[in-house]
């Protein structure tokens, strides 16, 4: 909502209040403004003129030579390039000397030989948008009524020595939709009263009954329809204070008659439609639902197709117009209008809603209409506009009204105690400050003990419970001045569940061991909704998506992070790793929300250690990423639940693959990415890991247990096995540790040797086993016994035999 | 003999003090000390001497060997003090070269801003609460006094999964979902952290995924003198001590009353700029006085309790703290964006 602050003082005394000043005070107590805009910021030197003469200019087509009286006994001859200059207009004359917007200054000049001495003014010259400019005016210089006095400032002929405060409006504040809703507002803001119109329009003898009859069928969307008949209307062009203030307030002036429709609008918020009474083609109103495929044409020249979601006023057969939110074409007021039919409506917001969004038509009507109008203000507004119509087009407005009338709004009554304004707020208000504060709204209060029971006018129909009106109280109080506390009561211990405390442990972990953290989006594409699931069930599919790329939601994290080491590696950067923690979504069958996994997921590519001056540069591999899914088992205590068994999966290289397993369960997949992926991406060696965090995270884990620090040195013994090429270290390992019995407490490989010394299909793998008694100092003997028992099994479980 | 001796112990000497190293230093010692060395030679011929000299010539011969074994040691340590300063004067490096670069990853920035606000909450009593990305038409709306048709809901387009689920709109849902647990008792204090969605083309300033911070108190006696302080608290530790704040009327169906809370601006201090749009104040977050309804659908007695709930986005503060200027930043996962958080404030 646009609020002129000069017009807002025909109801309001803001003496000593600037348009700053109000925009602050309105802010803090109830309607945000979000920005003063001055009309005249960088204009000066604007006056109106008449066009004494004007002819073509002599060496110049397109130019014409014309002579304006400036009002000051001044006659100057000004070259101008309109296409509608014409003598015996009032025109704005931007005078020698003066600013018009971008700091452009007018100087005296010669244009193909002829002196200008200023410049004749189109709308948009004096910073008024080409699409709030008259028709008529927008392609040219703009002509102020006849009656127009010269030499006056223009700029405040036109009303532009104004400011406007852009208010922005919530859902519930629809009063202030209408400018004596914001005196009402304002009102209450400074403790003032306002002045209301108080229109009393002469009427004729004839009656509006007897040209028009009413009927509405949709009495739930339509509870009440006013319908008044202005006779003898001569359309043109509305007064220029007209023109003006719908300009100000972002609408476009047509004609007479259509303007004070839109002036009514914003001043009662009351939306009006004027129709054309002899193209009606019948002596009735009839406002139902429309029928399934009936079309009507809008003013705007769309033919629309309506359903019986949609509410039409008809001439009893034929749809005149969309109820509350566009006329029809076939009822236009033009220039020939004579007779007129004003509608003044009460639509329920629902239906409008509906028609708006369907046709894609907001218009300011339907916009107040959405919002809820004050069907209080109905009957005034449809007054005050018949009054204008006599004023401004020479109208005879006939007797009573044409009516449907089944209104049952009431104002609401709403009481509440003293005692809970001040324990909901946590103030120490006394009941006249709490009475004085629905005083300054005009609102009707009455008192018992600590009881104070509000009649909220339908105006503001958004105040409907007791907690409405402590916010009133509390806003026109002051958030300023509320005390500053902090809860008191029964005290809760804060922190973090297990759950989350570990969560950030992995986070730490893995920037600690050299990962970015990334945040990818859950709507991806169809094609990477299932890419790398570990679960590959069907994905979650939203019912209407924006686009094919965010239209389901992801099964896995690898492939929104294969695209960010993409979009990095694409930029210049060599190397990168990053991880990812969040949900992946699977659809269950028999519920209706999908289980909501949080995953862990890393990418890693490119150099894993470099050293720029030593030259040494070790690009990643599997084993740089098991190393860090190791750690993280190690750091969360489940490095004895963690296995890994070599797998295919789809996408990832076959020999470099593995799942994942906690506790014998494959919770997740490390490998290296599919090298026809890789360079679809443009990415070299590239390796992924992805895992269920939650399964990690609420894996059972031992509680934190001291064991003594060895007294008794441990005793090493280091084997070197020869093996068919395909045994895995891992199973060697198993047989190791189970063989070894409670003395052998340390397993490790150290040495692989593939070379060419080996004999064709084998492989040396190379043990250091260490053994231990935390009792006593190991003899040969003790662990001889041991050994031989591990080497008896690798002989016989997997054919090791020792290297010679 | 004891010429003999001394002639001995000056040749040694000698050779100590013009030993060029180590080895040579131990080859007098084997040569004069050894076993089959000069001095024992000497001393072979004591059986000639008396009784009387015998023990003399003894002693004498110790004193020479003493002398030399305490010149070998006294050399011995010149010379390794030598050695050391010979090897030390033989390992310069350059220590103006690059170290070998250490791998660190960071925080998103997100997740930084959103740990800041956690443990802020949690030093207040609160705990964590979340909850589900997709939400049931009930908790994401209804629940919070949005029933269908609700004018509000036009606010924020939703992603539908079908008719009664969708993509949650905000947090809020959590909320709804843990006063419910809580089966109208309190006391209530929650912080709901997660990503949330809505159907916004992404540009600068709109992302169709975003996070969302929100917290929650419900009790017998909260006031809303208690949210004013607690924001206060938030914006003074968040955004330093010399913030102040102003809390504005707003409308949100889930509250009652409705504010909006701004801090002073830090850039100009108050007196208007272009990031305050000129105000001097710019907008944090949204908060209130939970709806009677809103309590009551979770099972509260609203004649008896009262809450406050806040809520904000964690991308914009981020953009305000750091001077990020567009939003896609977040989720495009820039090397050269993420970097930048790496250092711990
Ligand atoms: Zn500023």
């Amino acid at each position: 909502m646009l609020v002129s602050y000069k017009w807002l003082q025909e109801y309001i005394d803001l003496e000593g209040v600037s348009a700053e000043e109000l925009a602050e005070k309105i802010t803090k107590s109830g309607i945000e403004v979000e920005g003063v805009e001055k009309l005249n910021e960088g204009l000066k030197g604007v006056v109106v003129g008449h066009v004494l003469e004007c002819e073509k200019h002599p060496n110049a087509e397109k130019l014409n030579k014309t002579l304006v009286d400036l009002g000051n006994g001044e006659q100057v001859q000004i070259i101008c390039g309109a296409p509608n200059v014409g003598k015996g207009q009032k025109v704005a004359v931007a005078t020698v000397g003066a600013v018009l917007p971008g700091n452009f200054k007018i100087k005296k000049a010669k244009l193909r030989g002829e002196e200008s001495h200023g410049m004749i003014c189109s709308l948009q010259e004096l910073g008024i948008e080409g699409k709030l400019a008259p028709k008529e005016y927008a392609e040219g210089i703009y002509n102020f009524t006849p009656d127009t006095e010269i030499g006056q400032d223009a700029l405040e002929a036109l009303n532009r020595d104004d400011e406007i405060l852009e208010l922005g409006l919530t859902p519930n504040r629809a009063d202030a939709m209408s400018m004596l809703g914001v005196a009402y507002e304002v009102g209450a803001i400074l403790g003032k009263d306002i002045k209301l119109p108080n229109p009393q329009p002469e009427t004729s003898t004839e009656l509006a009954s007897d040209y028009i009859n009413v009927t509405v069928e949709a009495k739930e969307d339509n509870p009440l329809y006013v319908a008044k008949v202005i006779k003898n209307v001569k359309v043109g062009p509305s007064p220029v204070w007209l023109q003006t203030r719908l300009m100000a307030a972002g609408i476009r002036p047509h004609n007479n008659v259509v303007d004070i429709t839109n002036f009514i609008l914003l001043e009662y918020g009351q939306p009006l439609h004027a129709f054309d009474y002899d193209k009606l083609g019948s002596k009735e109103i009839l406002v139902r639902r429309a029928k399934d495929g009936e079309v009507i044409e809008t003013l705007d020249d769309v033919k629309r197709t309506l359903t019986p979601d949609h509410l039409v006023i008809t001439n009893g057969t034929e749809p005149v117009a969309l109820a509350g939110v566009m006329g029809g074409a076939n009822s236009e007021v033009g220039s020939d209008t004579t007779t007129v039919l004003l509608e003044s409506a009460y639509f329920t917001g629902g239906v409008i809603r509906k028609a708006s969004k369907d046709h894609g038509l907001r218009s300011e009507a339907s916009s107040r209409y959405e919002k809820g109008v004050d069907p209080a203000r109905v009957r005034p507004a449809a007054e005050r506009a018949a009054e204008l119509m006599i004023e401004l087009a020479g109208g005879e407005v006939l007797g009573g009204e044409a009516e449907a009338d089944a209104l049952d709004v009431k104002p609401a009554v709403v009481s509440t105690t003293l005692g809970k304004i001040n324990k909901v707020l946590g103030t120490d208000l006394e009941m006249n400050q709490v009475e004085d504060i629905f005083a300054r709204l005009k609102f009707e209060t009455a008192v018992d003990n600590d009881t104070i029971t509000v009649t909220v006018p339908t105006r503001r129909g958004d105040i409907t419970i007791e907690e409405d009106l402590i916010e009133e109280v509390g806003r026109l109080y002051g958030y300023d001045n509320l005390p500053t506390t902090l809860p008191v009561g029964e005290s809760t211990p804060g922190h973090l569940s297990d759950y989350q405390k570990k969560r950030r442990v992995v986070r730490r972990y893995m920037e600690g061991a050299g990962l970015y953290q990334a945040v990818t989006y859950s709507l991806t594409s169809a094609e990477k909704a299932t890419q790398y699931a570990l679960d590959k069930r069907e994905p979650v599919q939203l019912a209407m998506p924006m686009s094919e790329d965010r239209s389901l939601l992801r099964l896995s994290i690898v492939p929104q992070l294969l695209e960010v080491l993409k979009y990095n590696i694409a930029r210049q950067t060599e190397s990168f790793a990053a991880y990812e923690t969040g949900a992946v979504f699977l659809k269950n069958s028999n519920e209706d929300l999908p289980e909501e996994r949080e995953h862990l997921a890393a990418a890693i590519t490119g150099l894993w250690e470099s050293h720029p001056w030593q030259g040494e540069k070790k690009p990643v591999d599997f084993f740089v990423l098991k190393g860090i899914v190791e750690g993280l088992f190690a750091k969360l205590g489940l490095e004895s639940q963690l296995d890994f068994a070599k797998a295919e999966l789809d996408g990832l290289h076959p020999g470099r693959t593995a799942e994942i397993l906690l506790n014998g369960n494959v919770i997740g997949f490390i490998g290296q990415v599919h090298p026809t992926q890789q360079k679809s991406l443009d990415l070299k060696e590239t390796y992924v890991f992805e895992l269920s965090l939650k399964a990690l995270l609420e894996a059972e884990t031992a509680p934190l247990q001291y064991t003594a620090i060895p007294r008794f040195p441990s005793i090493s013994r280091d084997i070197a096995l020869v093996v068919e090429k395909a045994t895995a270290a891992g199973d060697l390992e198993t047989i190791i540790t189970e063989a070894g019995g409670s003395l052998l407490k340390e397993v490790n490989v150290f040495d692989l040797y593939e070379g060419e010394k080996m004999e064709e299909g084998k492989k040396s793998l190379a043990f250091s086993l260490k053994y231990f008694d935390p009792e006593k100092t190991l003899t040969d003997e003790d662990i001889a016994k041991a050994h031989n028992k591990v080497l008896a099994a690798l002989e016989e479980k997997a054919g090791a035999v020792l290297r010679g | 003999m004891q010429d003999r001796l001394k002639e001995l112990q000056a040749e040694a000497l000698e050779k100590v003090a013009t030993a060029a190293d180590l080895k040579e230093l131990n080859d007098v010692r084997v040569s004069y000390l050894g076993k089959k060395g000069p001095i024992t030679e000497v001393l072979k011929g004591m059986g000639k001497l008396s009784a009387e000299e015998r023990p003399k010539m003894g002693a004498l011969a110790n004193e020479v060997r003493d002398a030399i074994s305490g010149q070998i040691e006294v050399k011995q340590k010149e010379l390794e003090e030598a050695a050391v300063q010979k090897q030390l004067a033989s390992e310069q490096i350059d220590v103006t070269l690059p170290g070998r670069p250490v791998r660190t990853g960071s925080h998103h920035p997100l997740t930084s801003i959103i740990e800041e606000i956690e443990d802020l909450f949690i030093g207040m009593g609160y705990t964590v609460e979340e909850g589900p990305e997709v939400e049931k038409d009930y908790y994401n709306f209804e629940a919070l006094n949005l029933p269908k048709g609700h004018p509000a809901r036009d606010m924020q387009d939703s992603f539908y999964i079908t008719e009664e689920t969708l993509m949650r709109t905000h947090t809020s849902p959590v909320q709804a979902r843990t006063m419910e647990k809580h089966q109208g008792k309190g006391p209530v204090r929650i912080i709901c952290p997660g990503k949330v969605y809505r159907r916004d083309n992404d540009d600068a300033t709109h992302s169709h995924q975003f996070m969302q911070i929100e917290g929650l108190v419900v009790d017998e006696n909260v006031r809303m003198s208690d949210l004013k302080g607690t924001l206060e608290v938030f914006a003074k530790k968040m955004f330093g001590e010399d913030r102040e704040i102003r809390l504005r009327p707003s409308f949100f169906p889930f509250t009652e009353p409705s504010v909006e809370m701004d801090i002073s601006c830090k850039i100009c201090g108050g007196s208007g700029c272009s990031v305050c749009k000129g105000t001097g104040w710019i907008e944090i977050l949204g908060a209130g006085m939970v709806h009677p309804n809103v309590l009551e659908m979770a099972g509260y007695d609203s004649k008896k309790y009262t809450g406050f709930a806040f809520g904000m986005g964690p991308e914009r503060i981020a953009m305000l703290k750091y001077g990020v200027d567009d939003i896609r930043h977040f989720y495009t996962n820039d090397v050269r964006f993420l970097k930048q958080f790496s250092v711990e404030e």
